[in-house]
């Protein structure tokens, strides 16, 4: 996966710092377009032929003669060589979007452009498939609008053979897809889910993967839940898709992490989740979990978080079915070393994308909230210390590693027997300090229930200023009652 | 964060679930004020807790993430040709070569030539062109089937499947892939230009002479099926010189 990623035109001389600044920008700007619900990102496949860098990083813009006299060449050039080359000029020249614009502007152009990719001729195939592709890559609807009447021949051509040109047709759909709802709204009727589904069977890697992403674009669509997810659903793709997604020599990096999202996109929508977990997927994604633990032990390897993140969400949401208890799925999901595994990814996080610290957090309170079994691994496994020593990382991560111990201790004294003594009442002493409210109402849930199931517990509190500590809060009114009531609790006891 | 050292050795080794510790809850536990009740949480789609991964996701998506590999190059071999009797293309890439046999001579029609993008439309054309039997039935039933893979409708005419293509699956109106048939002889050479289409330079998937030579004498075209070796056309010129030919020549 990693290897065969092919590079954007880029200027080659670029400062380590340039690069951190264009990424913190990138990602201002994702999050921008995340809060305003209007997050699209595209793959751009662009091949940099030696030749083609050698001409300098920037083809020019074609005007609207230039655009005219490469159409003509490629359609009616003697010299297959002439005519290649004519499309690969108005290909670098529709990096453009303001050759974008001339080009859909030109009567005729896209109709051209169709009938040349529809030719015998391979290489001019190829070719017009790339400008299609360049121009798919426009942030403008109207250009990807343009290009509808290329769309059934993209889909017929998804099952052909030629694994390039499948590979071009499916980035191209893809980020057609993602542009506008009018090309959507082709495609279903066109047929693309069978031709997705026909596609999958590929043996191709870097085809599986282009499928993936053009997938995981339509499942993104925000009318996916009515209109896209239920005809995914009744096809064949939910089991090839899990079949991607099982641990062993076949698994792709790649390939794993768009059939990950494209699952997380399917679930957390809800449509039908009884089905998917009756497809296995709680086992599936169980053990893909415990393959990633052990390959985050075994390398360095940035990119496992891609994978591991929408691993994580899917399985949080599935586990809040009520199908996991019926249709013996929790039998799917009771093996102690998911919890391991869980740690382990959880340090991973920790050290090199803390961000997702609270995804693996929410699974671990979906683990254990119902779950006898998962709370005495906690215990049996020592894990109770490591957790405490995320409580400093964020606001939001000491609430749910707080909310975890609940999960633990409200399960009775036998439980609570092994929180304490420990490390555990000098945190809470600890986080009681905190100003966040949210904090310190999780901090004063877990005391209660450590003064009700381990009452020698109020002593130590007492003796260590857990008074004073209570009562910085009570004129707070979200921890007032609550404050008070552990005063006289501690009081009396 | 610090991890116990057994936790590896956890994980490596089998399955296993613990024996839960017995659970006894006292009611008072969630007495007010006190609230909090255990239990599995859901984020749906559009929730902002989502908000970081998505951003780390879109990041991948837009390249920034990985240390972009540069493109490698396409490897050069030194000039072949196609091994496919009568096509004369020279190729220096195996990618190259791989797309032009499988566009040219993957889904080829053993009977007239013809090159299909799939396996579908291939089976498609030799029923509804080659098959006698199917003429034969489609007077009694509806034989023509939906091009759109997972579709299952079927129908009376070529036409009706089109208008089917068109109104229901937005097909474009004169999809390439779906050219009526006309009632000649099947032995007849089915040509480009017949079925209508007088755009040029938008070859269609029939073969006809080789590159850039003259279009071929009218004698051999009339026995097409058999002298002539599947040599593919690359010229729009073809369709030209066979309309000519057509007018002149009226056969059978």
């Amino acid at each position: 996966m990693w290897s065969r990623r092919r590079g954007h035109l880029r200027p080659t001389v670029c400062g380590v710092e340039e690069l951190r600044r264009r990424r913190r920008e990138q990602e201002a700007a994702l999050r921008k377009a995340r809060r305003e619900q209007q997050l699209v990102s595209k793959r751009l496949l662009r091949e940099d032929a030696p030749e083609e860098a050698g001409e300098g990083c920037v083809a020019a813009i074609l005007g609207e003669a230039e655009v005219q006299q490469f159409l003509r060449q490629a359609q009616r050039g003697t010299e297959e060589k002439e005519r290649e080359g004519a499309l690969v000029s108005l290909r670098r020249g529709l990096q453009h979007p303001e050759t974008q614009q001339t080009f859909i502007q030109l009567e005729g152009s896209m109709r051209t452009l169709v009938g040349l990719l529809t030719s015998n001729q391979a290489l001019l195939q190829l070719e017009a498939a790339r400008c299609l592709h360049e121009l798919s890559h426009s942030e403008q609807s109207t250009i990807a609008e343009a290009c509808l009447p290329a769309t059934s021949y993209l889909l017929t051509y998804l099952s052909g053979h030629s694994s390039d040109f499948i590979e071009l047709c499916l980035y191209t759909l893809g980020n057609l897809i993602v542009e506008s709802e009018a090309v959507r709204r082709q495609l279903l009727p066109q047929g693309i889910v069978p031709a997705l589904a026909a596609c999958i069977q590929s043996p191709h890697v870097a085809v599986l993967e282009a499928l993936g992403y053009a997938l995981s674009q339509l499942l993104q669509a925000k009318e996916a839940p009515e209109k896209i997810i239920p005809s995914i659903l009744a096809s064949t793709l939910p089991q090839h898709m899990l079949q991607m997604l099982q641990p062993g020599p076949k698994l792709n990096p790649g390939v794993a992490v768009e059939f990950a999202w494209c699952l997380h996109y399917i679930i957390c929508s809800q449509v039908s989740n009884p089905l998917l977990i009756g497809h296995g997927a709680l086992s599936t994604l169980g053990l893909l979990l415990l393959d990633l633990a052990g390959a985050v032990q075994r390398t360095e390897d940035a990119g496992l978080e891609l994978l591991a993140c929408p691993v994580l969400r899917c399985l949080s949401n599935l586990l809040t079915e009520a199908a996991v208890e019926t249709v013996g799925g929790q039998m799917q999901l009771r093996d102690e070393r998911v919890v391991a595994a869980l740690f382990i990814l959880l340090q991973f996080f920790f050290q090199k994308q803390p961000s997702l610290l609270p995804e693996g957090l929410w699974l671990l309170n979906n683990l254990t909230a119902n779950s006898p079994s998962f709370c005495t691994s906690l215990l049996s496994l020592d894990l109770i210390e490591p957790l405490l020593q995320l409580l400093p990382v964020s606001n939001v991560v000491s609430v749910m590693v707080l909310t975890v111990l609940c999960n633990v201790a409200e399960k009775g004294p036998a439980y609570c027997q092994r929180l304490w003594p420990g490390p555990l009442l000098p945190t809470l002493l600890h986080t009681l300090a905190f100003s966040d409210t949210e904090v310190v109402g999780q901090s004063l849930e877990l005391l209660h229930l450590l003064f009700l199931y381990q009452p020698e517990a109020v002593q130590v509190f007492l003796q260590q200023s857990g008074l004073q500590a209570l009562e910085r809060h009570q004129e707070e009114a979200q921890l007032q009652d609550r404050v008070y009531a552990l005063r006289q609790t501690a009081l009396q006891g | 964060m610090q991890l116990p050292p057994a936790l590896c050795a956890r994980l490596a080794a089998g399955p296993g679930v613990a024996e839960p510790l017995p659970v006894e809850r006292d009611p008072a536990a969630g007495a007010a004020p006190f609230r909090f009740v255990a239990r599995p949480v859901r984020f749906p789609r559009e929730h902002e807790f989502f908000e970081d991964g998505d951003v780390q996701r879109h990041l991948y998506l837009q390249d920034v993430l990985m240390q972009v590999a540069d493109a490698p190059e396409k490897p050069r071999v030194p000039a072949f040709a196609c091994q496919v009797a009568g096509c004369c293309q020279v190729f220096d890439a195996l990618d190259d070569y791989e797309h032009h046999y499988h566009t040219l001579h993957g889904n080829v029609c053993s009977f007239c030539k013809r090159a299909f993008p799939s396996g579908h439309l291939l089976d498609a054309h030799i029923l509804e062109w080659h098959d006698s039997l199917f003429q034969i039935l489609s007077e009694r039933q509806d034989m023509y089937q939906c091009l759109v893979e997972g579709c299952t409708e079927k129908f009376k005419t070529s036409r009706d499947r089109k208008d089917h293509l068109v109104r229901i699956h937005l097909y474009p109106v004169d999809f390439r892939f779906d050219k009526p048939k006309k009632n000649r002889s099947p032995a007849s050479a089915e040509v480009p230009g017949d079925s209508g289409e007088r755009s040029e330079g938008e070859a269609m998937e029939i073969c006809s002479e080789p590159v850039a030579a003259s279009p071929a004498p009218a004698g051999e075209r009339r026995t097409y099926s058999h002298r002539i070796p599947s040599t593919i056309c690359f010229g729009q010129g073809a369709a030209r010189g066979f309309k000519s030919n057509k007018k002149k020549t009226k056969q059978c």
